[in-house]
């Protein structure tokens, strides 16, 4: 009997703002426990929630990125239930009327594209931090509030995915997209993305649905294909062994690389919503959407297209480049200083990718603009790729101007011929061996004797020039 | 128009254990006959015509009021434990909540 997967991603994105959804409290990660805390957030009776303009500023702009329709009006929800992380006894979500329904996200898996639809997008706030402490709470636990009440979307995903690569692929392609839009830093360890999976498994051909489970806990991308192969096998396995799938929510434990089933029996959910009395809808109107719309940053995905068509890039380079923000700004703002995409993509690829080790860009010395300036040195003959090299990594560690570098510090090519003639019979005469050998049709001695010349140089002679020189002398 | 079914005891005992309200029988059978005549009272809305009316959550006029992303300082922390029902640490004290 032969299976199909049949996968949802629920996708929570903390927003990228400075204060909570519906107070004044930091949304700062990091800080000690329950100082980012105020009567809003922690549920006092009489507070009042007043609503975040840049959070949904950037909710919409999510959505309108995903190709949803943003509605003009949505309400707030009160979704009820008690856990001691929610210290009003509900959330405030958004339920029957949300933000943006019906978008979708492309993406390619293994080569071939595929189109994921995208249900809902979402507000609500997030819930606080339980935290175990064995030695601090012994038996009991306590709760960290300074997350309770940070912005969040809910981006909820059609079941469309097939297997723990796509589902791999569509989060890491949700990932790129809300960095590229600054709307989300995309953390998943430190929980700023999180990833829920409903799912189920069916005979090919079916059309109904089977009985799914939740997976929940799945904080890193290598986890995400992990645990939903796990699943769906466990599950082919439960249906085969003449068993039902039970329908429960389950976690992913990456230890043992398995999902266990939850062990407190939660009850059927009820979580009896209804309109938050306390927030009137948000109302959008059609000129604010337009113009979100309007102002939209280019989305990676199209910018790797551009990256191929209009600069001639590999795709491979393309893809590498459009992975990161901060690596596509620092290369599109070189190339608006140097048009050569080719040559500045190569010494980002190759050697600022490697000088950085890990830190970020904007930790090292060298701009953008000064890595522009050495591209056009090399390109225009001004200096060697020797020379480009060793400025490079002065470049990366101190900084400086390199054209004023190269001028200061005579780091100029030697294209005088009669200059380097003069070098090369001097390295001639003192490697008579190596001419003898050369001579005696040992040929390849040759790039020895262009290196002997290039170090006589300091490195500055034209190494085209030092060929031609050598090759004729030899000759 | 449908007029509610008058809750049995079963529905009560549900809503309370929702609320986290432990009902003794007597209490729940009590609350039985009280909760359908509230349910019936508010059912008489459903006798007005709304036919053409946009359904809507709240009887102000207006869209929710918007504030500036500006973060400000809340309550010291003292201040925010001073009603936690225990303190752990610097965090309110709960039972203990496994996964």
């Amino acid at each position: 009997m032969s299976f199909e997967a049949v996968i949802g991603l629920e996708v929570h994105a903390q927003l990228l703002t400075r204060s909570k959804l519906f107070c004044g409290c930091a949304t700062a990660f990091g800080a000690s426990p329950n100082v980012h805390t105020c009567e809003v957030c922690l549920g006092m009776p009489g507070a009042l929630p007043v609503l975040n303009r840049e959070a949904v500023t950037l909710a919409v702009r999510a959505a309108l990125a995903l190709d949803c329709t943003v509605h003009e009006r949505s309400q707030w929800a009160r979704k009820n239930y008690f856990y001691p992380d929610l210290p009003k006894g509900y959330q405030i979500s958004q339920f029957d009327r949300p933000l943006a329904t019906h978008g979708h996200l492309d993406l390619e898996v293994e080569g071939s594209a595929r189109t994921i639809d995208i249900l809902r997008i979402h507000m609500e706030e997030d819930a606080g931090k339980n935290v175990h402490d064995d030695v601090l709470a012994g038996s009991r636990s306590y709760v960290d509030f300074n997350r309770g009440g940070v912005p969040l979307i809910e981006i909820v995903g059609a079941p469309q995915i097939r297997s723990g690569a796509e589902a791999a692929a569509y989060m890491r392609e949700l990932r790129r997209t809300l960095r590229f839009l600054d709307v989300c830093d995309g953390n998943l360890e430190e929980g700023s993305l999180r990833c829920d999976a409903n799912v189920s498994i069916r005979k090919v051909g079916a059309t109904t649905l089977g009985t799914r489970t939740e997976l929940k806990n799945i904080n890193s991308f290598r986890f995400v294909a992990a645990a939903i192969d796990f699943e769906i096998h466990r599950q082919i396995a439960v249906v085969e062994a003449g068993d039902a799938v039970v329908q429960e929510t389950r976690l992913w434990d990456a230890q043992a690389k398995v999902t266990r089933a939850m062990r407190s029996k939660e009850e059927a959910h009820d979580y009896r919503y209804f309109p938050d009395p306390d927030l009137p809808d948000l109302v959008l109107t059609a000129a604010a959407i337009h113009s979100a719309r309007a102002t939209l940053p280019e989305l990676p995905a199209a910018k790797k297209e551009r990256f191929v068509d209009a600069l001639g890039l590999t795709a491979y380079d393309a893809a590498l480049l459009t992975e990161e923000p901060e690596l596509c700004r620092f290369f599109e703002a070189a190339v608006a200083g140097h048009k050569n995409a080719k040559g500045i993509a190569n010494w980002i690829l190759n050697e600022l990718l490697r000088e950085a080790r890990g830190q970020p860009l904007a930790a090292l010395k060298l701009t953008p603009e000064s890595l522009a300036e050495l591209v056009r040195l090399i390109d225009d003959g001004t200096i060697s790729g020797k020379i480009a090299k060793d400025l490079f990594a002065e470049l990366v560690t101190a900084g400086g101007a390199p054209a004023a570098l190269v001028k200061e510090r005579g780091l100029a090519q030697l294209v005088d011929t009669a200059g380097i003639e003069a070098t090369v019979d001097a390295v001639l005469a003192a490697n008579a061996g190596s001419v003898a050998a050369y001579r005696a049709g040992k040929t390849n001695i040759l790039g020895f004797l262009v290196g002997q010349v290039m170090k006589a140089s300091g490195g500055k002679a034209n190494p085209k020039i030092v060929n031609e020189v050598l090759r004729r002398r030899l000759g | 128009m449908t007029t509610p079914k008058p809750p049995v005891q079963a529905e009560v005992l549900r809503i309370a254990a929702l609320a986290r309200l432990v009902l003794s029988d007597a209490e729940a059978e009590a609350m039985t006959p009280e909760l359908a005549e509230i349910l019936a009272h508010v059912a008489k809305l459903e006798e007005v015509d709304v036919t053409g009316v946009e359904a809507t959550a709240h009887a102000v006029g207006f869209a929710t009021p918007l504030r500036d992303d500006v973060s400000r300082p809340g309550l010291d922390l003292e201040r925010a434990l001073a009603n936690a029902p225990e303190r752990i640490g610097d965090g309110f004290g709960v039972p203990k909540i496994l996964e």
